[in-house]
């Protein structure tokens, strides 16, 4: 593919981001009072958006298939045990990562 | 004047210590991978500089080098990234007077996110300072940390399988802080069940938009129950 191409796909991917990120504040703006319901979906959609998040990226994971997703689970595991033990987020993520990168590539 | 402005910016930078060590690795492997699918550190710059959205500036790899059509790449922009309506959604209030609004708003990105809306915002009576650093600083670590990436990439033969990872880490991190801190679990368990479910009723590359669906139908099921929003 060409130069021109690839600059066009990355103004495309860069508008539609915008426009998702900005949409919200143009249909409420100012001068109308945010609807209850918009605002209680403020409060509780991060909680379940964290989730769907950590699913997404799982997402190409198959069961069916070797190693069956264990790097996953054993990553997840560290990431997870890790956190709550220490609260850390840099070493939950270094560490998990690191882990991840070691079982991927000299285990599996 | 400057009295007041110090101590934000410090806050500020504390806040984002965590989002720079993850930009940092995750704006490095992204910066590898492009390298590695042979764009260098210019188009890093222009992604990041420009697109700021992590896990579609991964899949944007994917659709640069398989040369999709531009309304493929729309569509695909749109399913990743459609969750942003939901942080935009519940930061009108704070954002709508905010002088510098339009950059806050380019630049809310999940992590940014996680923290303009956290408690530490809420504690400054006048988060305008807080807002606007947390935002440029997470915006220059990814930056930084995809030009590094590009350039490392260059030079170093290490392999980069796997580092992608952070960015789960990053996620699971956050979900697992938010559930400890909370009490009513309803929209974490929400999120997740209907995640799984769509994943498998609709396919790994279109369950996305259903899920957004089905947890905002969830919720909004459940908005009346007492405890929910963990206030």
């Amino acid at each position: 593919m060409n130069n021109l191409h690839s600059v066009l796909l990355i103004i495309v991917i860069a508008a539609v981001t915008i426009g998702i990120r900005f949409l919200p504040f143009w249909v409420f703006r100012n001068d109308k009072q945010t609807p209850e319901f918009i605002n209680y979906l403020g409060k509780v959609l991060p909680y379940a958006i964290m989730g769907m998040l950590v699913v997404f990226c799982l997402k190409g994971v198959s069961l069916a298939e070797a190693p069956h997703g264990l790097p996953e689970l054993l990553a997840c595991t560290v990431v997870v045990g890790l956190h709550i033990w220490k609260r850390n987020t840099s070493l939950s993520i270094i560490s998990g990562t690191i882990c991840y990168m070691f079982l991927v590539q000299l285990v599996f | 004047m400057n009295g007041k402005k110090i101590p934000d910016i410090k806050k500020a930078f504390f806040a984002t210590i965590p989002v720079m060590a993850g930009y940092l690795v995750l704006g490095i492997g992204f910066g590898m991978v492009l390298r590695s699918r042979g764009f260098g550190a210019f188009w890093a710059l222009a992604m990041s500089a420009g697109i700021y959205a992590g896990s579609m500036q991964y899949v944007a790899i994917d659709l640069l080098t398989g040369g999709v059509s531009l309304i493929t790449a729309a569509l695909t922009t749109l399913a990743v990234n459609a969750r942003h309506l939901f942080y935009s959604i519940s930061m009108i209030d704070k954002y709508k007077n905010q002088k510098k609004k339009k950059f806050l708003i380019f630049t809310l990105t999940d992590e940014t996110y996680s923290l303009v809306c956290s408690d530490a915002a809420e504690k400054l009576g006048d988060a305008s300072n807080y807002y606007f650093y947390v935002s440029l600083f997470d915006y220059l670590y990814w930056i930084t940390g995809s030009i590094m990436g590009s350039i490392l990439g260059s030079v170093l033969p290490i392999s980069t399988e796997g580092i992608d990872f952070a960015l789960t880490a990053l996620f699971l991190t956050v979900f697992v802080e938010q559930w400890l801190s909370t009490k009513n679990h309803f929209a974490a368990i929400t999120g997740v069940t209907s995640s799984v479910l769509c994943l498998v009723m609709f396919g790994s590359d279109n369950f996305l938009i259903p899920t957004m669906i089905l947890i905002t139908c969830m919720l909004a099921g459940m908005r009346n129950k007492e405890g929910i929003t963990n206030e």
